[in-house]
């Protein structure tokens, strides 16, 4: 944790934290802090006075049949998009682990959409799958005779933005699978190849238990991405429609709250994400600490 | 490879290519429309070869924007985006180097409550915390100004971390030679910290840079003048233009535009993006 020799100095150490601290508490604990206090409030329409409500908003929000839809809508979208991003990805990092010519190239065509923003990663979806002119709704009406609208019907909404967010998600996932392919010795492998272990069951008995940690970790990063940095891929295409049916928990915060105007409930719903924030990061800290040892 | 399969081989090429293609054919098909006068794309099957309109598309939205969507250029908007990331990458390597710096070579009291205090920036993304957030910039009048662009996300918890760790590996023996040498704090981190920890600044450049140059739901809420619309978010304006129908040669052209920069960076500097990438994560 620290250092056995340090340097003395009374105010230095204080000094060179300020900025970073200042920041923390001004636009991280604060604001925190105010949405738990709102959330035991009920603010009159004009804005005038408050009172002080308890758990009310709490016990609204969970009585309201739209917010626990939106915490279903959220549980699939995220479970989805981890598990659509995390197997595409294995299944390129175990090839692109088995070649040796062009490996290089191959990595350099996998990993660039890492950089491209999510909103971009959303609205490039969006076009290819637009109603009217969109070329994979062309090619599904044509070839399967799928009726593709995305404006009316929720699924196909939904699986829109899971695809986007999944999609953008690969690179990461490609990458940190493969560093841990990487790590795994070629002996272990070969051994079970000198006992006549097939690539499948080898795959399965040895490659895919020793990239455990791996996985444990992006499987906890996947939906942290899922369940709060997709926002803007959906803002920038279906706002969150049509009906609500692409409404997850992060989206329902900005739409009570600055569209709806509803202070209370928008910092009620504030604070339930918090505490899954923590749950998952607390999880995340744990497991990496048990990799140290591993 | 422990034994030869030609099947199996094959099959690993055909799973590479086919994972290239569902990663490249949306930029694809963006590159593409973006190259085509307004009218080639009001009905489907849209063109899948390039057209002739590449340039008159591109120097439009540079120099003048869409005019539907408020028509901001977007070599404005594009210059706020590359100030933003880098305000926020260099404001973010500054001040963990020096917080992890003083976190790791003093001893001082309330040292842990402040490593917990950055350890908790990881627990409260901007997301749900929004409303709070806006009243407090907002209170300190920093909407529509770069400031409140870039202070507020330039706290990071994985920042201070990483160099942190990094600290931890770097032998005692230098420091106890500094001040056999007379050197004071300041000297050792700025002769010997710093160079010592130049390819992780540079590996953690690249990944920031990302990440401020995608910033979206933060330039939406505080930003309402049009000089100050970063490229990432200003898309946004063009795909929900209310009742007409989105300008799809220019919606894809800046959709390109916003994403070359960050793509090539993540291209040119490859081996330092992957370090940078895994170490950052730990």
């Amino acid at each position: 944790m620290q250092k056995r020799v340090v340097f003395r100095n009374r105010w230095l150490p204080y000094l060179l934290v300020a900025p970073q601290i200042a920041v923390t508490l001004i636009f991280f604990i604060w604001p925190a802090y105010q949405a738990l206090e709102t959330s035991f409030f009920v603010e009159d329409v004009f804005g005038f006075s408050r009172n002080f409500v308890w758990f009310e908003n709490f016990t609204r929000l969970f009585a309201d049949k739209g917010y626990l839809r939106s915490f279903w809508t959220t549980l699939v979208f995220g479970l989805s998009v981890t598990f659509l991003s995390m197997s595409m990805a294995l299944a390129l990092a175990v090839a692109a682990n088995r070649v040796l010519k062009a490996a290089t190239a191959y990595r350099t065509f996998l990993i660039w959409p890492y950089a491209v923003a999510p909103a971009l990663a959303g609205v490039l979806w969006y076009f290819m799958m637009n109603p009217s002119l969109g070329i994979l709704a062309y090619m599904l009406e044509g070839t399967f005779g799928v009726d593709w609208n995305h404006y009316v019907n929720g699924n196909q909404a939904l699986l829109l933005v899971i695809i986007a967010a999944a999609w953008k998600q690969i690179s990461y996932n490609f990458l940190f699978f493969l560093a841990g392919l990487q790590s795994i010795p070629k002996s272990l492998i070969e051994a079970a190849a000198i006992d006549g272990a097939s690539p499948t069951r080898r795959f399965w008995t040895i490659v895919f238990p020793l990239l455990s940690p791996t996985t444990f970790f992006l499987l906890v990063v996947n939906l942290v991405y899922a369940f709060f940095d997709t926002f803007a891929i959906i803002h920038a295409t279906t706002n969150g429609g049509p009906a609500d049916a692409t409404s997850i928990l992060v989206y329902k915060v900005y739409s009570t709250g600055f569209v709806g105007q509803d202070y209370g409930s928008s910092a009620a719903q504030s604070v339930i994400l918090m505490v899954l924030v923590i749950a998952m990061t607390v999880v995340q800290f744990r497991f990496i600490e048990r990799k140290v040892q591993y | 490879m422990v034994e030869n399969r030609p099947l199996a081989a094959i099959l690993t090429h055909v799973v590479l290519i086919a994972g290239i293609v569902f990663l490249c054919f949306p930029v694809w098909v963006a590159l593409v429309a973006s190259t085509h006068p307004g009218e080639a794309l009001q009905r489907s099957p849209i063109p899948m070869w390039f057209g002739d309109q590449g340039f008159a598309n591109y120097s439009q939205l540079l120099r003048e924007g869409v005019p539907a969507a408020g028509g901001v250029p977007l070599s404005t908007m594009m210059l706020n985006s590359l100030f933003m990331a880098l305000g926020i990458t260099v404001g973010k390597i500054a001040i963990s180097l020096i917080s992890a710096f003083a976190i790791v070579y003093f001893r001082f009291p309330f040292r842990m409550l402040f490593f917990w205090l950055i350890f908790a920036t990881l627990m409260l993304p901007v997301e749900v915390r929004i409303l709070p957030t806006y009243d407090v910039v907002a209170s300190l009048g920093m909407l529509n100004s770069y400031p409140g662009l870039i202070i507020p996300l330039i706290a990071s918890a994985t920042a201070t971390f990483l160099f942190r760790q990094f600290f931890m590996t770097i032998p005692d023996e230098l420091v106890e030679a500094a001040r056999i040498d007379r050197a004071g704090p300041l000297r050792f981190f700025w002769d010997i910290l710093l160079p010592l920890s130049r390819t992780n600044i540079a590996a953690l450049f690249i990944i920031l840079f990302i990440y401020g140059w995608n910033q979206y739901l933060w330039p939406f809420l505080i930003t309402t003048d049009q000089d100050l619309y970063t490229v990432v978010m200003g898309i946004q304006r063009m795909v929900n233009v209310g009742e007409g129908v989105p300008i799809w040669n220019y919606t894809m052209g800046t959709a390109i535009l916003a994403m070359i920069p960050p793509v090539l960076v993540v291209l040119v500097m490859q081996r330092l993006f992957v370090k940078g990438l895994v170490e950052s994560e730990k």
